[in-house]
């Protein structure tokens, strides 16, 4: 079946623009630098309370992403959170001491995995755990232990 | 009362009849697609028809309902001193919401109405009973390039809806508002997901697109040979997609994002 | 007279409560032109459709060229439409393609011939209803007439057999009455064409077909040469054939006694 061009070069023009589209979606749009599994190191971490970290929260080191977190799993031996992260290879020198926090990003923000270097010479590695955490800060809990304080005073 | 519980059981009946002659269309309409791929000719026409025609439309709304959002999103969050999130606003609603729903309504009102009165004009001029005779099965050499091109022109007219939308939000955000350019997109890019948003809402699109022209073709399919019955299936084409794609937005949402 | 190429026996079709045909025999037989007449709303176009198996009957049997259409599965009930052609009243062209490309349709849906020689094909089909000129025009450019010789030359596009004509002469202005009628009987004769042609127009019927039947309220009234027709006895005949306004097939719809009619106490 004979085609007019016009319908081509019009067709051919809607498919360009509406790549572009997906194209700036993609890229400008959206973080398109997500680590998958395969190419990122993991790192776990236990937590007492991890609050509202879910999957897909970022771990960042002064304040720079350099992971996301992979899997949330609960420890039924000791009543722990396992928290594993996903590492960019390309931090792949931080030390076996770094210490894992949860912080709020602002007052009512998501909650993030904050890391912290320590000093050690040896560096982590895929399926090492990081010994040092500090859980999430929980605002009920907060306020609770100030209203305590308040009384006995 | 015996009166109105028939007259009940005859239109449930009937309802229940036309669903069924639906999906057996589909059916039949869907045998026609590995035939298409020889003549892909067919389907780049009808993508022309029903995807380039309807660009304009689908850009200007863009436009417009992204700088909307942008007025309403800010009116908002300056209460809360958090105008920065206002891409992220802009970029959430019409990635996941708008872009697909509002790019399928526009679909259904201009591509959809525009299928039903060309194969219900078919009907009636007898040119589908002609291609029957002439051993041409109509829904294979007719329908079935016009299904295949909406489910392809849909999702591209939904980003290119959401794309120009962001646009939109960006000029008035930034340029009317005053909001911190880095901020819009940074903030954008780090709280839009590509699988979990972008992915989604593109999955979305091509499930309206299908519907819409699903629901386009059988309406023109199935019309009353006659003007008056051409013009009926037109508006019941607009009527019964639109609902479908509200109805299925839910759905979908429910299931995409339900589970957080 | 040659054997039947179309042959109905003990046809009944009804569309709900309403019988449209019942108990029709007929024989159309090969190479002729028969043309099947009868007053509006006969069913006659009902008829085209059971023979092309669009339609099937309730009883009896509809048989094309040996094969009983209603039982054949689509593969070859398609098979067998290739060898039919069907002229629809208002020409059914397709709207959204030129007239060359309508005439081309059926040749490269069904065909892979080279594009050069589907052009040749095509154009020569053209030449045949005098069209060769307006191969560039769309369906919405062409009147009625044209619309039909368009629609005639895509019937024969593919060398058929057979061609259905559904009311080829109504509406027509007398010089395109008169191309048609010429085309109808040049192309059955020179093609060896099997044509059926339904219609009520009777002098054009008439001067042009081998072989009549006449169908009025479910059945076949008369069958013959037109000769033999033109000397039938039956009082119905000869009303349809003059055109006569009031006879066996009375001026006025059934209704009561004129005179009680008016004098009745029921008005308002």
């Amino acid at each position: 079946m004979m085609q007019s061009r016009g319908v081509q070069i019009w067709v051919g023009l809607l498919v360009i623009a509406g790549m572009a589209a997906l194209l700036m979606l993609a890229m400008k749009v959206s973080n398109i630098r997500v680590f998958s599994a395969e190419n990122g190191y993991a790192v776990s971490a236990n937590f007492e309370n991890i609050g509202g970290l879910k999957v897909r929260s970022p771990v960042t080191m002064a304040g720079v992403v350099v992971g996301r977190v992979s899997e949330i799993g609960f420890d039924s031996e000791i009543y722990e959170a396992v928290v594993t992260m996903n590492i960019d290879p390309r931090y792949d020198n931080l030390p076996e001491d770094t210490s894992a926090s949860i912080f709020t990003s602002g007052l009512l923000g998501e909650q993030y995995i904050g890391l912290e270097a320590g000093g050690a010479e040896s560096y982590l590695h895929d399926g090492d755990r990081i010994q040092l955490t500090q859980s999430a800060i929980v605002l009920e809990k907060l306020i609770g232990q100030f209203l305590v304080s308040q009384a006995d005073k | 009362m015996m009166d109105f519980l028939q007259r009940l059981g005859a239109t449930a009946l009937g309802v229940t009849e036309r669903i069924g002659r639906g999906h057996l269309f589909l059916l039949y309409v869907l045998g026609g697609f590995p035939g298409l791929l020889p003549r892909f000719g067919l389907v780049i026409k009808q993508i022309y028809a029903s995807g380039v025609l309807s660009l304009l439309i689908i850009a200007v709304s863009g436009l417009f309902v992204g700088m909307v959002l942008a007025l309403q999103g800010y009116n908002t969050l300056v209460d809360f001193g958090a105008t920065e999130s206002l891409g992220v606003v802009v970029a959430l609603s019409l990635v996941r919401e708008l872009g697909p729903v509002v790019g399928a309504l526009l679909f259904a009102g201009r591509a959809g109405s525009a299928l039903t009165a060309e194969i219900g004009l078919m009907k009636a001029t007898e040119q589908l009973s002609a291609m029957e005779m002439m051993a041409v099965n109509p829904l294979h050499r007719v329908v079935a390039p016009r299904l295949l091109g909406g489910i392809i022109a849909m999702p591209l007219l939904a980003a290119i809806l959401s794309a120009v939308g962001i646009i939109g939000g960006y000029l008035v955000a930034v340029g009317l508002l005053g909001v911190d350019e880095g901020a819009f997109w940074s903030q954008m890019q780090a709280k839009v997901d590509l699988f979990d948003d972008v992915a989604s809402g593109v999955i979305k699109s091509v499930v309206f697109g299908f519907v819409v022209t699903w629901i386009a073709l059988f309406e023109g399919y199935d019309a009353v040979p006659t003007s008056e019955g051409v013009s009926r299936a037109t508006t019941r084409t607009v009527v019964h997609a639109s609902l479908a794609v509200l109805a299925l937005n839910f759905i979908l949402t429910a299931l995409m994002f339900g589970d957080d | 007279m040659p054997e039947a190429w179309v042959r109905i026996r003990g046809l009944r079709y009804a569309r709900g409560e309403q019988v449209i045909f019942e108990g029709v025999d007929m024989d159309i037989p090969r190479g002729r032109l028969t043309a099947i007449m009868g007053p509006s709303g006969t069913g006659k176009t009902t008829l085209l459709r059971l023979i092309g198996g669009q339609l099937h009957a309730d009883a009896g049997t509809v048989e094309v060229a040996g094969e009983n259409v209603a039982a054949l599965r689509s593969k070859a009930l398609y098979r067998l439409r290739k060898r039919m052609g069907m002229l629809f009243q208002n020409g059914a062209l397709l709207t959204d393609l030129s007239v060359f490309d309508n005439v081309a349709f059926p040749l490269r849906e069904h065909t892979r011939l080279p594009e050069r020689m589907i052009r040749d094909l095509v154009l020569m089909k053209l030449h045949a209803v005098g069209l060769r000129g307006a191969r560039e025009l769309m369906p919405a450019q062409l009147s009625g007439g044209m619309a039909r010789r368009v629609a005639l030359a895509r019937a024969i596009a593919l060398d058929p057999q057979m061609v259905l004509f559904d009311e080829p002469f109504t509406g027509q202005d007398p010089i395109s009455l008169g191309v048609l009628v010429s085309l109808l009987r040049s192309l059955t004769d020179a093609l060896g064409l099997t044509s059926v042609v339904v219609s009520h127009d009777v002098q054009e019927s008439l001067s042009i077909a081998d072989y009549v039947y006449v169908i009025s309220e479910g059945r076949v009234v008369e069958h013959g040469t037109p000769e033999a027709l033109r000397q039938s006895t039956s009082p119905w005949v000869q009303q349809f054939l003059q055109g006569q306004s009031d006879g066996p097939v009375p001026f006025h719809y059934p209704a009561p006694d004129y005179r009680a009619d008016l004098l009745a106490d029921d008005r308002p």
